[in-house]
């Protein structure tokens, strides 16, 4: 039975916090590297029944009998399937819920990401954008966690999560319109790519200052609770495990809890801040043991295994909107990728390290092996896929690539709801300035870029 | 006082203690489209609130396009000396948030006004950061309108027109201002013989400055090229506090209508002492003195 299963690791979350253990932890790996797979080549992780990040004490949990000495090795992880994409000894495959379409849907945007990613590594890597971040190792934490949420669950997220939007449907026009900067782009082209926010899909807009979001989505969420017409929803926030060193992390979940506001955290624990490893982040017992402490009702959950996500983010939920309190739930990934493409990851962990980590604990192959065992899903099919979604992704890069950036005069606006007299001025000024200047060689190459040319500008010239 | 019981718990509550969790609750609350009116303690502790003043609130809107905004957030905080408060009670923090574009900074100097700019502040479709003078909680009275009424933002306010020069304040200091006029016009005979007869009878325009953030500019601007000459005080320290901002403004506006410096009283560039408040804080003498200097150039 499924349910049984997180219920007891959520009952002994309460009660554990005193049983960090990251003495032994360390123990078990010479050097701090986050929680690399401590054991690369060791039989039981081909196996998988117990999980190897070494920055927590990651003891996989199947059997709700196993509580007193789980306790003592700290939070333990909670998986559904197991490295191979079956499911465990005494899960219910009736519990999950999981319908072929459903299952087929989480697959297929699991695909989409790494999709959408590769193009765009390489389209910064040619000079085409400025800057990219990609989500490779992490498709399962956050597809798995949007799969369980309604359309309307309002959402605070980090900048690794541009899954939650592609399961919301967020089409790829408006990902080029966003990382290109065109005059289509909902943000209005003011944001570095990846940046994302839309109303209508209930994703608050991207901000790079970490962990603000996290007051912030409590505070959304106390707003929720007060809506009469949005019973059913609640507020979901992202970050890493990095993010939750900020002060706001510690103000955000104190405030959730206090104030009983109904917003499910979700911790993406990949083992690194850019080049800090989280054993460098912390001393306890990872994130989820400070949940406890702020009386929040807390879960880890292997972030690469989506349909243990996936349950742990349904009762998250059910549990916020029936007790009107958080939840935090912590995701045990690895981040596969570089930090961003101005990072090269190499300088600070082992190559072999990352292959090996790609081979032995790969998201989409694990849930690609459940499909298949159901017959749900085909190696085939899984091709097919790819090569359409290259197409496409190609297809709407190359429109977005060719489009204009919004119009010059729209920097004006926006800072204040009203365009405010001092910056009427700066306006007319900088309409002056491209009057003056605009046939000069810099300014002549840029101005055919923007909406209008900068014509738009004209009419902000001060009558002499 | 008293609105516990009027509204209920729901709508008056308290926060842990967490200035960076108080003001980033009340950005995500004000983006899901509810009126929030969040309380920083005393101003000297809204720091640990400014990466999510600065950088979440006021650029909420321009960052999204317009599609998320923290408008309806308002952030008011007791501010300026008290006689006693120190380096932690008594601080003027307005310049710290003059460079943050997207956001509202309020001052008030009265009864009367703080209800009109703070029902405008509440309902300005922009984050308001609003400071309170404390020490003019108990000390200033006045019949104040129970009806409902606002004074509108970045509207300066001539309190007494003049046309010899041009003194501005905002706050608690214009209390100050009004003793410096006083004492310009009859000097105690102590220190009669530092008051020249001919600048005795000058004709001093005071301005209430209102809103520091987006200001006045016109109504101040207009003023100094009538007046020709301008003093500005303010409790914070003179170096890039807010008259630093308002004098360049003016050298560049009033150029050829300047016929003296534009002179900033206000306090020194030290922490705010304790024992030492009468000689820091800017007073009727400080700023009699700037006018005479002035209007003496």
């Amino acid at each position: 039975m499924i349910r049984p299963i997180y219920r007891s690791a959520l009952t002994q979350s309460r009660i554990i916090s005193r049983s960090f253990s990251a003495s032994i932890i360390r123990q078990s790996s010479s050097t701090s590297t986050g929680h690399l797979p401590g054991y690369p080549s060791s039989p039981f992780v081909s196996t998988l029944q117990k999980a190897v990040f070494d920055s927590v004490n990651a003891n996989v949990v199947s059997d709700p009998n196993a509580e007193d000495q789980q306790t003592k090795k700290g939070i333990p992880t909670f998986r559904v399937l197991d490295g191979k994409g079956s499911l465990l000894p005494g899960v219910d495959e009736s519990s999950l819920g999981l319908s072929k379409e459903e299952a087929r849907k989480i697959m297929e945007n699991m695909l989409l990401l790494p999709a959408l990613d590769v193009i765009l590594y390489n389209a910064q890597r040619q000079g085409r954008i400025s800057f990219m971040m990609t989500s490779h190792g992490e498709e399962a934490a956050v597809i798995g966690s949007a799969s369980a949420l309604d359309n309307k669950d309002e959402v605070f997220a980090q900048y690794r999560e541009m899954g939650v939007l592609l399961y919301r449907g967020f089409s790829l026009d408006k990902v080029m319109n966003q990382v290109f900067g065109t005059s289509d782009d909902l943000g209005q082209a003011r944001q570095m790519p990846i940046h994302f926010g839309s109303t209508d899909h209930h994703f608050h807009t991207i901000s790079s200052p970490l962990a603000t979001q996290i007051p912030q989505a409590a505070g959304a969420a106390y707003a929720l609770k007060r809506m009469k017409d949005r019973k059913e929803n609640v507020v979901v926030c992202y970050f890493g495990e990095g993010a939750a060193s900020e002060g706001d992390a510690h103000a955000g979940m104190n405030m959730a809890a206090t104030l009983k506001c109904p917003v499910i955290f979700v911790v993406r624990n990949n083992g690194f801040a850019i080049s800090t490893p989280s054993t460098e982040q912390y001393a306890g017992d990872g994130i989820a043991s400070r949940g406890p402490g702020y009386g929040i009702s807390t879960i880890r959950v292997d972030g690469n295994d989506v349909l243990a996500v996936r349950a742990a983010m349904k009762h998250a939920k059910q549990h916020a909107i029936q007790h009107s309190a958080p939840f935090l739930i912590e995701c045990m990934t690895y981040r596969v990728g570089h930090h961003s493409t101005s990072d090269d990851s190499s300088a600070y962990r082992n190559r072999k390290d990352v292959e090996d980590w790609k081979r032995l604990d790969n998201p989409l192959a694990r849930f690609g092996a459940f499909l298949q065992e159901r017959g749900w899903w085909t190696e085939e099919e899984g091709e097919t896929l790819r090569k359409q979604y290259r197409k496409d992704i190609v297809k709407q890069l190359d429109i977005a690539e060719h489009k204009p950036r919004p119009s010059i005069s729209s920097i004006f606006e926006d800072t204040y709801k009203e365009v405010p007299p001092h910056l009427q001025e700066q306006r007319a000024e900088l309409a002056r300035l491209i009057n003056m200047y605009g046939q000069t060689d810099a300014w002549k190459k840029e101005l055919p870029k923007y909406r209008d040319q900068g014509k738009d500008m004209e009419q902000y010239l001060e009558k002499k | 006082m008293g609105l516990v019981e009027e509204y209920g718990r729901e709508r008056v509550f308290n926060t842990p203690l967490t200035e960076q969790g108080i003001v980033g609750f009340g950005i995500g609350a004000a983006a899901m489209g509810h009126t929030v009116i969040a309380e920083i303690q005393f101003a000297d502790y809204i720091f640990p609130a400014f990466d999510q003043i600065v950088n979440e609130a006021a650029k909420y809107r321009f960052r999204s396009g317009n599609q998320h905004n923290a408008g309806k957030l308002t952030i008011r905080s007791p501010c300026m000396g008290v006689g006693h408060g120190a380096l932690y009670h008594s601080q003027s923090v307005e310049q710290f948030f003059m460079p943050a574009a997207g956001l509202k900074v309020v001052v008030p100097r009265s009864p009367i006004q703080a209800k009109g700019l703070l029902l405008a502040s509440i309902r300005d479709e922009n984050p308001v950061v609003f400071l309170e003078p404390k020490i003019l909680y108990r000390s200033s009275v006045e019949h104040v309108p129970v009806d409902d009424f606002t004074i509108p933002l970045s509207t300066a306010e001539v309190l007494q027109p003049g046309k010899d020069i041009t003194l501005i304040s905002w706050g608690a200091p214009l209390y100050s201002c009004v003793q410096a006029m006083e004492m310009l016009k009859n000097p105690p005979a102590s220190i009669a013989q530092h008051v020249p007869q001919s600048v005795r009878n000058a004709s001093v325009e005071l301005i209430d400055l209102r809103t520091i953030l987006p200001w006045d500019r016109k109504t101040v601007a207009e003023s100094v090229a009538k007046t020709g000459r301008c003093v500005i005080v303010h409790e914070a320290p003179i170096t890039a506090g807010a008259g630093a901002e308002i004098a360049a403004h003016l050298q560049q506006a009033c150029f050829l209508n300047l016929e003296a410096p534009v002179r900033r009283i206000g306090g020194f560039d030290t922490p705010f002492p304790h024992v030492h408040e009468t000689w820091y804080k800017p007073g009727p003498i400080q700023i009699m003195d700037g006018l005479v200097r002035s209007l003496t150039y």
